[in-house]
């Protein structure tokens, strides 16, 4: 790993000066990607600013909205009682990104950033229709991903909180790869009145993105029967060692299936 | 160099320490405190995992800067006045282990799950030591450790008859 300087944010505020100043600087929430990510140079910033102490977490219930912030681990999402009862989708999905170590320190606003093709979080956030604060605007998840490991984050803009609309139907389902537990497929969908979203992770050459065809017939009938017949084209879609694009095709079918029918 | 001051099992310790220095090896290399192990060094074996302010982390995935002021307990702060934890006494019990390597973090993994869930069933103990490898045993003794050092810290069972 390369040498950076280690400066800790009191304030969201004073993470923005830093970020303004510092050389090639770096936000560090749980730490959890970008600190491999740095033992294998992949990633060397000069400085890290460190948000831990920025008072960045916590979960709160609006209305009919769940607000969580940014340096909220997954653990705490996972097990956090206001979640589990409005969203149960999301505080499963949240218990099993990673293992136990790795959810006591990985946060959502980290993972958000980060937006790894193959991470769990992106597709709740587009499935659910949720927004993303910053310290300068609010972004609907379909504006603020925008391709592998890309979002429209500015490079002083820093992901305060995420909030998710209560849906009135979820089921998220993955098909984790055995050795990293990230999704080769992941299927989130949530039903809202009449409205239907689908979001796949881990599949899509351009990360998380939205399956129209899926959404229109689920929209009309919500059961995994109303998915018979539909195809998705394997074109836009990963292949790797693990699974080629043709088969990641398949099982999106597959486990879209599963999440309507595990959707509570 | 940035300086940290945080406590390890019990005691309060303070370094100038090069920002990027892992958790694990101010642990290893500052406080030779080498009973915390480097296994793979990303983040998938467990051997490192250490309990930062009463969670299990991998220490070697934790910059000792982060840590500023945490309470972090290793597995040599389990043993008191000279007696085994009742989850190692369960580990040398069931034999939870072959070569070693991984008992550590194996070790301070099971606690963290007790910690969380009671008394676990096997279900729950596979699931739960997802991070954590190893390459000798199979799982099977592993488990059988965890379930009767659960009964033990949960005052269920003592952990020499538990789960036999």
């Amino acid at each position: 790993m390369y040498p950076f300087k280690y400066h800790k944010a009191a304030t969201v505020r004073g993470a923005v000066a830093i970020l303004k100043k510092a050389e090639e600087p770096k936000l560090l929430a749980g730490g959890q990607t970008l600190i491999p990510t740095m033992k294998q140079r992949l990633a060397s910033p000069k400085a890290l600013v460190d948000l831990a102490g920025a008072g960045l977490s916590g979960i709160e219930q609006k209305g009919r909205t769940i607000v969580i912030g940014a340096m909220t681990t997954h653990a705490e999402v996972a097990n956090s009682a206001v979640v589990q009862a409005a969203i149960p989708a999301l505080a499963k999905l949240a218990g099993h990104i990673g293992d136990p170590q790795v959810r006591h320190r990985g946060t959502i606003g980290g993972s958000v950033a980060n937006n790894d093709p193959a991470a769990d979080y992106p597709a709740a956030l587009m499935a659910l229709g949720a927004t993303v604060h910053t310290n300068k605007r609010k972004l609907a998840a379909e504006e603020f991903f925008a391709g592998l490991f890309s979002t429209a984050l500015d490079e002083d803009e820093i992901v305060t909180k995420v909030a998710f609309p209560v849906p009135g139907k979820a089921g998220y389902v993955k098909f984790p790869n055995p050795a990293s537990r990230y999704a080769i497929v992941g299927v989130f969908v949530a039903k809202k009145g009449r409205s239907v979203r689908v979001a796949v992770t881990g599949a899509g050459s351009d990360g998380v993105f939205r399956h129209e065809a899926m959404e229109e017939a689920l929209g009309k009938r919500f059961n995994p029967k109303s998915l018979d017949g539909i195809a998705t084209p394997a074109g836009n879609l990963n292949g790797d060692i693990h699974a080629s694009a043709e088969y990641r095709a398949h099982l999106i079918g597959v486990i879209a299936k599963r999440a309507v029918a595990a959707a509570a | 160099m940035p300086t940290v001051t945080l406590t390890v099992n019990g005691r309060q310790v303070s370094a100038d320490v090069d920002a990027r220095t892992l958790l694990v090896q101010f642990l290893r290399e500052n406080l030779r405190l080498t009973g915390t192990h480097v296994g793979c060094d990303t983040s998938q074996c467990g051997a490192c995992v250490v309990h930062v302010d009463g969670k299990a982390v991998k220490s070697c995935t934790t910059f000792a800067v982060q840590c500023e002021g945490a309470d972090v307990v290793t597995i040599e702060g389990l043993a008191k006045d000279g007696k085994l934890h009742p989850m190692q006494e369960a580990f040398r019990e069931h034999h939870g282990l072959q070569c070693g390597f991984c008992t550590p973090g194996m070790i301070m993994s099971a606690v963290d799950i007790v910690n969380r869930k009671g008394a676990v069933d096997e279900a729950t103990i596979r699931e739960e030591l997802e991070g954590n490898i190893c390459r000798c045993t199979g799982y099977h003794n592993i488990v059988r450790a965890v379930e009767a050092g659960a009964l033990a810290m949960t005052g269920k069972a003592p952990a020499r008859q538990a789960a036999e």
